[in-house]
């Protein structure tokens, strides 16, 4: 039986009256109330993760030049583009290299330092046309001088993640970080019992148009993720046993805040870009307090071989992980974390204050998140 | 006395030689094995601290390069960016004297300078790029 609606509890946050607490302050309230209490106390669990999001990026609209260009090919500080749309509108891609420094800098570092409020160098090509004449233009641009600037990730908030290891002899550079030779480490890289949708693991009030905290500002669920697997194997509180559910997040990229959003450059691999996501999640009742309940040790992943060599894999807990070490073929390994717990608790922290204060209400979905148990399709190779 | 760090790379030919032994009674030398990869017939390495007279730390030194085992002396000290620092734990997966620490419970990024090898190994695992040499090392 429901306990509460999403009205209700808005009716309550805008009276100052909800009683907001973070996803690991509600492991203790549901241990020592019972869920069923608890899910009368509590009327929201704010979640949060900050990580390396490689399927992230923005679309932004330069405005037009006089005479004006149909952008065809487009470079933000020297980081191509995607152009392939309409005149002055392009997708500048968070994992997009430089062409001029490499790796050092990418679209992830043109995000950054657009939020950061410096000025881009544009530069755009095109074939010109009768109504669109201008064939190159070399301008910069910043966030005042554009139309609308939004980020729009593909895929972020993975629930669940394998952690990585190395088998072979030698370092490898992945984008789970430097792997050292013979198991030497393993990398992990999700916020676990803070992370969004392992603390909402079947998707019950997390779905389209959900209002979320991202990047520093308020953004939104627009979709499914890409490579959402809903069907993976699931544990006996729900959380899946290792990758599964992911979103499609939008937000305003001109209020976003270098302090959620940060690019990054693994070594070898290329450029990634933090963000900064939090998730609200409504106690509806006895289920959505016991499932926000849940602990790093009733969260598990498998840590798998990056280097490609073996198809090993061990299942681990997230309480394990966060030890400092685990135990692989009877050797201590030592274990460290990809995803910054430090950010992923305050992000909680700040969105619970939010939410206190009034400043952010809770939005019931427009549709849930696909539930199916169909597995993800495979790219198969048919030759030319 | 004189103290340094070195890493030292011995060609597979010299794996088996006994240089810390050597390193002992010859030049009288206090060593302290900080990392070590060594494996038969394979490109082996050695993270060492060294005490001793300066002159027998020169003298060793001379006679490690003379064996053909390759010798790299860390200088300078690591610095952090710390108000940039995102405190991912990156840099802590390849620390190998454990300098660099996330732990439970607040998971903040520690550094340790006493342990630090200066190494350098850190610098490109940290994905924000905030950590720096501030004197470049030298080879000798």
């Amino acid at each position: 039986m429901p306990v509460k609606t999403i009205e209700e509890i808005n009716e309550r946050i805008l009276e100052g009256k909800a009683v907001v607490v973070t996803a690991e302050e509600m492991i203790d309230i549901v241990e020592e109330n019972g869920a069923k209490k608890a899910a009368k106390m509590v009327d929201v669990v704010t979640t949060g993760t900050f990580g390396a999001m490689c399927s992230s990026g923005a679309f932004i609209n330069f405005g037009h030049s006089d005479p004006p260009i149909r952008m065809t090919r487009v470079w933000l500080n020297d980081v191509m583009a995607y152009g392939g749309i309409a005149a002055v509108d392009a997708y500048i891609g968070a994992t997009e290299l430089s062409e001029s420094q490499g790796m050092q800098y990418g679209g992830a570092h043109v995000i950054e330092d657009f939020i950061a409020g410096k000025d881009i160098k544009l530069y755009a090509e095109s074939y010109g046309t009768d109504c669109y004449p201008r064939k190159s233009i070399a301008t910069t641009i910043n966030k005042n001088n554009v139309n609308q600037a939004f980020m729009f990730n593909p895929r972020n908030c993975y629930q669940n993640y394998p952690a990585g290891t190395n088998s072979s002899d030698r370092t490898i550079y992945t984008y789970m970080g430097t792997l050292l030779p013979e198991f030497g480490n393993v990398t992990y890289c999700t916020s676990g019992q803070l992370s969004p949708l392992l603390n909402d693991p079947e998707y019950r009030t997390i779905g389209i148009g959900t209002r979320v905290f991202i990047g520093g500002t308020h953004g939104y669920v627009s979709f499914q993720g890409t490579q959402h697997d809903p069907g993976q194997v699931r544990m006996p509180n729900g959380t899946p046993a290792s990758s599964a559910g992911t979103l499609a997040l939008i937000g305003d990229l001109k209020k976003m805040s270098t302090d959620f959003i940060r690019a990054a450059t693994y070594e070898k691999y290329g450029t990634t870009l933090f963000v900064g996501v939090g998730i609200p999640i409504p106690i509806l009742d006895e289920d959505m307090a016991m499932k926000t309940a849940v602990s790093d040790k009733d969260i598990y992943t498998n840590i798998v071989d990056k280097s490609g060599k073996t198809s090993f894999s061990q299942a681990v807990s997230y309480q394990e992980l966060r030890s400092g070490y685990v135990t692989i073929n009877n050797k201590k390994v030592p274990t460290s974390p990809l995803s910054s717990t430090v950010k992923a608790r305050e992000i909680a922290d700040l969105l619970k204050t939010q939410i206190k204060k009034g400043e952010f209400l809770l939005t019931k979905s427009a549709e849930g998140l696909p539930t199916d148990k169909k597995r993800l399709n495979k790219l198969e190779v048919r030759g030319y | 006395m004189k103290k340094i760090k070195a890493n030292l790379t011995f060609p597979p030919s010299k794996v088996t030689f006994p240089l810390m032994t050597l390193l002992v009674r010859e030049y009288s030398l206090e060593v302290n094995i900080l990392n070590a990869d060594v494996r038969l017939n394979k490109t082996g390495k050695l993270v060492v601290e060294l005490l001793g007279d300066e002159k027998n730390i020169d003298d060793a030194l001379e006679f490690i390069e003379g064996q053909g085992i390759k010798c790299h002396i860390f200088n300078g000290t690591l610095s952090i960016q710390e108000e940039k620092c995102i405190h991912c734990g990156a840099c802590t997966t390849v620390c190998p004297s454990h300098a660099l620490q996330i732990e439970q419970p607040d998971f903040y990024l520690t550094f340790n300078k006493e342990k630090c090898l200066v190494c350098g190994l850190c610098i490109k695992a940290c994905p924000l790029r905030i950590l720096h040499l501030d004197h470049r090392e030298s080879e000798e």
